[in-house]
């Protein structure tokens, strides 16, 4: 019809009444017409991710879900300046996009980001440092957990790899694949629940596409099994720590 | 208790008055939307009347099928040739029923006689106990004490006057806004505290925010930040106390802005379908965070859309606590007894922020606030009935607030003192018994926990 709606939910732990809309609509609208008609780019954007006391209802990351669905892109942004970029990336993507925008970095996060418009291509994966001995893959706030713990590594004379996926999906195997041919290692991490997460998709592909490659299995640092916690929060979290204990087990492996 | 319904009863007793309805009567009535029981020989003509005065199903059989009625939805439906719509709006608003001015006087001074001096009394010491509990618990979480908190400030007389009206077996499904209901039930400050706290006698062993409270014992639901998702669940165990012919209702509370969600759609449907006994108290305060009603709906409020459900309802004067007794005590009975929903709209004013995560100064005046604060406050209105019947005084009042502060800072300093609930409990209660998995990740938990001792609070046992 010429407009691109831009709808915004408010917390992603109450985006659920639209799953249907989702799921059943946006995302089967052009194929089920036989590309008749499409969604004219909606783009829904939403806050996800802990922030310290969210407890259950303010803190989810339900990405795993919605990357369940053909016909949809997931984006997540690590920063602002990825935030500005893959958003308007998203807006003029002619396809439905849930973009989850992590709300621990709205107070947070401080960048110079260029005044004038740009984009940030979607399905394509950053490699943010460079390494030679595990690759780490993971998005949006989660990622400067990882920095943290690459930098640590590297001073344990441990050569990481970071990546940030961006998008989930469709996600960029062919990044993520060939810096597992060169390090031989993979670790994933995300806050949302491990079991079924995310990770779970990238870990099965790369396993499949790189089995003679490597050297550990993979890794997968996650928050726990549980409904997310208010008073034992530090718990639930994929903390620097457990990355690095992960990343240190993955090269003794 | 004994108590005896004021004269002023809603126009359903059936055992009261049952006018004639004549034709005009009836097209009058229904236009001012007040409805009276007809009598059966105007039933064919009336169909609307009919289907209000009992809970019986029509049997849809038309005699004679020359007659060209159309049954089918268990209802007569006649045909017109005068071209018809439904107006969009009524003329006049659904009337606001109260029993008190603005200034605390009986609207009918003879209805005094059927007050019970010593509810009023005890109504209007939880009120003042809910003021000042939330004051200070709101500031607590200004000074950083507890994370976050929701006040119920104007909407003391919704919370106190219904939960009056219930009984102690009726079983609330609550919003956020509405500790007062599990106060009057008793509910202790120090339980509260607890709570806000996430402490070791939190009753939800540390896991949610704070106001997220419940209590099985006091037939009060524990309370989830969704919205209105609490509405269906109401609606499905009123019909399990239908099926177990229990003597009790279940109680539903939410604001304006839940009536937008699917599930309060779903919810009335189910209910008037069903025949369940539950109650639905919105608290129409003017505010969903910062969406005021004038964007939230184009009905007149919400009263309205009960008739649209075939759910008998009311609006009542939510920030006067005697109006707000009365209604839910007959809304109780009726849907107890012949097992009906009933819907009432409580009007009143959020006077704090939606939230300590909220400034409401940025989006509506500062005055429109300070209005209803000091205006229109439910609780001094009920303290000035009171105090003009020499039923309370200043003395009473400065003694109840000086104690209820030295209560909540004993209160508070207690709940702060207390160590939180044992790490066990991130991995219990997921499930009725602990799965593998979460075995396995508990006893990773206490490795790494084990190892990095400073990633992790240190009120928190590791049992």
């Amino acid at each position: 019809m010429g407009n691109i709606a831009i709808a915004e939910i408010q917390f992603a732990d109450y985006i659920y009444p639209a799953f249907d809309q989702i799921v059943n609509e946006a995302a089967k609208f052009r194929y089920r017409s036989g590309n008749q008609f499409n969604c004219g780019g909606l783009t829904i954007r939403t806050p996800y991710g802990a922030v310290g006391h969210g407890g259950h209802y303010h803190s989810q990351s339900p990405e795993a879900f919605f990357c369940h669905v053909p016909g949809i892109k997931v984006v997540i942004p690590r920063g602002p300046s990825q935030a500005k970029g893959l958003l308007l990336a998203s807006i003029w993507d002619p396809n439905p996009v849930v973009f989850f925008e992590p709300k621990w970095l709205y107070r947070q996060a401080v960048e110079n980001v260029p005044e004038d418009d740009y984009i940030l291509p979607l399905s394509q994966a950053e490699v943010i440092c460079t390494g030679t001995d595990l690759t780490v893959v993971g998005w949006g706030a989660q990622m400067a957990i990882l920095h943290q713990a690459c930098s640590e590594g590297r001073q344990a004379g441990i050569s990481c790899e970071l990546i940030d996926l961006q998008t989930l999906i469709p996600w960029d195997k062919e990044t993520i694949e060939a810096s597992v041919k060169k390090t031989g290692r993979l670790l994933v991490s995300h806050e949302a629940p491990i079991t079924g997460g995310f990770g779970a998709e990238i870990a099965a592909s790369i396993a499949e596409r790189c089995f003679l490659h490597l050297e550990a299995p993979v890794s997968r640092v996650c928050g726990l099994d549980t409904p997310f916690p208010l008073v034992f929060e530090p718990y639930y979290m994929p903390t620097k720590n457990k990355v690095l204990e992960a990343i240190k087990a993955s090269v003794r492996f | 208790m004994g108590w005896r319904l004021p004269l002023r009863t809603a126009l359903w007793t059936l055992r009261g008055k049952q006018p004639k309805a004549t034709a005009d009567m009836v097209r009058e009535l229904s236009h001012r939307r007040e409805v009276y029981s007809a009598v059966p020989c105007h039933l064919h003509i009336f169909p609307i009347l009919k289907r209000l005065q009992s809970s019986e199903p029509e049997r849809a059989c038309s005699q004679n099928m020359d007659e060209e009625m159309n049954d089918f939805m268990g209802r007569k439906v006649s045909y017109s040739s005068q071209m018809c719509f439904i107006p969009e709006e009524s003329t006049n608003s659904v009337p606001c029923y109260r029993l008190l001015s603005t200034h605390g006087d009986l609207l009918d001074p003879s209805s005094i006689n059927e007050l019970d001096k010593e509810l009023c009394i005890e109504m209007y010491r939880k009120m003042v106990t809910l003021q000042v509990m939330d004051t200070i618990f709101y500031d607590a979480q200004r000074q950083g004490r507890i994370s976050f908190y929701v006040t119920t400030i104007g909407e003391e007389a919704i919370n106190i006057g219904s939960a009056a009206a219930l009984n102690a077996t009726d079983v609330v499904f609550s919003q956020y806004r509405e500790p007062g209901v599990l106060m009057w039930r008793g509910f202790t400050l120090q339980q509260f505290a607890n709570q806000c706290y996430g402490n070791e006698y939190d009753l939800g062993k540390g896991r949610q925010m704070p106001v997220h409270y419940g209590s099985n014992e006091l037939n009060y639901l524990t309370v989830s930040s969704p919205i209105a998702t609490q509405v269906p669940q109401a609606v499905g165990a009123a019909y399990g106390l239908k099926m177990d012919k229990k003597d009790a209702c279940a109680v539903t509370y939410f604001g304006d802005g839940g009536t937008s969600e699917g599930d309060f759609h779903a919810g009335m449907n189910f209910a008037a379908v069903l025949g369940a006994p539950v109650l639905f108290i919105c608290r129409n305060n003017g505010w969903a965070i910062s969406t005021p009603t004038s964007e939230q709906f184009r009905s007149d409020g919400v009263a309205i859309k009960g008739q649209a459900y075939g759910v008998r309802s009311i609006r009542v004067d939510g920030n006067d606590a005697l109006a707000v007794y009365f209604a839910v005590k007959n809304a109780r009975k009726m849907a107890v007894e012949e097992f009906r929903p009933i819907l009432i709209e409580a009007l009143t004013y959020r006077v704090g922020h939606h939230s300590t995560s909220d400034d409401s100064s940025k989006y509506r005046s500062v005055d429109e606030i300070e209005y209803w604060r000091t205006r229109r406050d439910p609780v001094a209105r009920l303290r000035m009935f009171l105090q003009s019947n020499r039923w309370w005084d200043d003395e009473n009042e400065d003694l109840l607030r000086q104690d209820l502060r030295t209560q909540m800072m004993s209160v508070l300093h207690n709940a702060e003192s207390k160590k939180k609930p044992g790490l066990s409990n991130l991995f219990e209660d997921v499930y009725d018994v602990i799965p593998q998995n979460l075995k396995e990740q508990e006893q990773e938990t206490q490795a790494i926990v084990g190892k990095y001792p400073k990633d992790y609070p240190s009120d928190v046992p590791l049992d």
